[in-house]
């Protein structure tokens, strides 16, 4: 179009200041590869090089001595977040629908409480839920980072997944029930299949949350070294006189792939979606 | 089947309504206990707490002693104002930056498409292996930021960012910036392309330059948007753990101890549960009653720029 038109010289403009920008977002992911494929011994020379002759994959190789539970970090970080997503959708979907479609005491009230739940991170009530979950019996074990995981992701869950549900047109539900299909038949066999993309949406968003969000109660909630998720486990390596950057870098690297390929495939639909639900129009 | 809906419906809806509000309650019912479990019931146990001298060994109710003590501490005071500044300067730049990287994203130029996706990865990684990387080059024997500095001749010798205090205040602004930039970046960047073309069409009509436009048209059509990206980042600034505790763990003395760290050291890693129990309460009420304002705020910017 005519209006959106940049002059020669102003996409210069836009790309230069646009490659500080990305520059600014993705240094530590560069600084972090660069690492991996040095050895440690030339990264602690006294000059600072951006490029040498010395790159390997010697780190990529290492780092299974290194940190030898390396793959157990990575196993651990996607099966919590996987977890987390799976038990917040379960309890999210019905919830969602209940504020989109119906009408009962407390709607908006109850809703604005569960918002509020957002003000809180787990960093405030620690303390209790660490009773709480002592009382459970959960500390020390994969639940211990499941189930305050859920708690905090179910408000958000419940507010971008109902205004998915809203959008859905009231007549076909409708439909089913004048065919006499019960309000929970309704719910399985019409809205949720109707629903599918939202759901892959607030469910991309919800793993995403999860996946990033392990650090607080894994170190808090959990000293099992077998069952630490990957930000908690590589920590444990951080701060150390002797720390083998190069190996942690490639470690960490190694750790995020599987999720960022993942995620390169439902990038368009997630970004897409989440801001469509929660821009208002 | 339109037809069908218009006649049977109105009857067959009056007799569902009375059991829709009890299928309603139980379809939230699982939802409403997660919350009541892991949030309602420790905030009212902290805040029990916060009267008792709880440590491991047992507690005993002590009044508002703990509150009595925190509020005579200077050092709590200045916990409290380092907090605020933290959290206005981050979430200032980050609105800022957000700004400028949507407002970038969304010109037409080629590669656009890439470029939006090359924000994204603070966003979806772990914030804790993020910051793992900045923590390495914040350092001052090896690190990229030292050795950037002195290549430019910038400084003489190798500066350790994280040692010195005032330095170390605002590496970890920087690298909270850094978490929270892409969120922000890509809400704007949404709210851009929903602005309606007529408005931009109509002001190019008549003559109005970018930069107007930006100004006249962009800003206010996506101001709710910016309103409530403003509290999110505040909230979750205020909140933000991981960061400083992987970078400084609150040090260099106390430099960037912020409200929820000085809340972690006393509460898990002292175990003063008593003492940390307080603190926390203090960050409920600041943060609730932050957020109250904020969002009657929210309520006026969206009654003036006509949103819903």
């Amino acid at each position: 179009m005519q209006i959106d038109k940049l002059s020669f010289l102003q996409k210069i403009g836009v790309y230069i200041a646009t490659f500080f920008f990305l520059l600014f977002i993705l240094m530590p992911f560069i600084e972090m590869i660069r690492v991996s494929l040095r050895p440690m011994s030339h990264l602690m020379t006294a000059e600072f090089s951006w490029w040498s002759e010395d790159f390997s994959l010697q780190a990529y190789r290492d780092m299974w001595n290194t940190v030898p539970l390396l793959g157990r970090y990575i196993f651990n970080s996607i099966f919590v977040a996987s977890a987390v997503t799976v038990i917040t959708m379960i309890v999210v979907i019905p919830a969602a629908y209940a504020y989109a479609r119906l009408d009962f005491p407390f709607k908006s009230l109850s809703l604005g409480g569960f918002l509020a739940v957002n003000m809180f991170t787990g960093a405030v009530l620690l303390i209790p839920l660490y009773r709480v979950l002592r009382s459970l019996g959960m500390l020390n074990t994969y639940w211990a980072m499941i189930i305050p995981g859920v708690a905090f992701l179910i408000p958000t869950g419940i507010w971008l997944l109902r205004s998915y549900l809203e959008k859905i047109p009231r007549e076909l539900e409708e439909a089913a029930f004048v065919d006499g299909a019960s309000r929970l038949y309704t719910l399985r066999r019409v809205v949720i299949p109707l629903a599918v993309p939202g759901l892959i949406v607030v469910g991309t968003a919800v793993y995403i949350g999860a996946y990033a969000q392990q650090f607080l109660f894994a170190i808090t909630f959990n000293n099992v070294r077998e069952i630490q998720p990957l930000p908690a486990g590589l920590f444990e390596f951080v701060g150390y006189q002797d720390t083998t950057w190069n190996e942690l870098m490639a470690a960490a690297l190694t750790g995020i792939t599987p999720v960022m390929i993942v995620f390169l495939f439902l990038q368009k639909f997630l970004v897409a979606g989440l801001t469509a639900g929660a821009v208002k129009e | 089947m339109t037809l069908a809906v218009e006649t049977a419906a109105p009857e067959r809806m009056q007799r569902r309504e009375l059991s829709d509000r009890a299928f309603a309650w139980l379809l939230i019912a699982p939802a409403l206990l997660f919350i009541a479990v892991i949030v309602v019931w420790p905030l009212i146990e902290t805040i029990r707490l916060s009267f008792t001298d709880a440590t491991l060994g047992g507690e005993n109710w002590v009044g508002a002693a703990n509150y009595t003590v925190l509020f005579g501490d200077p050092k709590f005071w200045q916990t409290v104002g380092r907090t605020f500044y933290w959290m206005v300067l981050a979430v200032s730049l980050k609105l800022v930056v957000g700004l400028i990287g949507a407002t970038l994203l969304n010109a037409a130029i080629p590669g656009k498409a890439l470029f939006r996706v090359l924000v994204m990865p603070p966003w979806v990684i772990p914030v804790a292996i993020g910051v793992i990387g900045w923590k390495w080059m914040y350092n001052g024997y090896f690190g990229l930021i030292s050795g950037l500095l002195q290549e430019f001749g910038l400084v003489q010798d190798r500066v350790a960012l994280l040692a010195t205090k005032t330095s170390a205040f605002y590496s970890a602004i920087v690298t909270d910036v850094w978490v929270g930039t892409p969120m922000v970046t890509l809400f704007f960047l949404a709210a851009m392309q929903g602005v309606s073309k007529d408005l931009y069409e109509a002001a190019w009509v008549d003559g109005a330059g970018r930069w107007y436009r930006f100004r006249r048209i962009t800003i206010p059509q996506i101001m709710p948007v910016i309103v409530s990206m403003a509290l999110l980042s505040a909230i979750w600034t205020f909140n933000s753990f991981e960061i400083i505790w992987i970078l400084t763990e609150g040090g260099p003395r106390g430099a960037t101890t912020t409200l929820i760290i000085d809340t972690y050291k006393v509460a898990i890693s002292a175990q003063r549960f008593g003492e940390g129990a307080a603190r926390a309460v203090v960050i409920v009420v600041l943060l609730a009653s932050f957020s109250l304002f904020y969002l009657w705020f929210l309520n006026r910017v969206n009654r003036r720029y006509g949103a819903k």
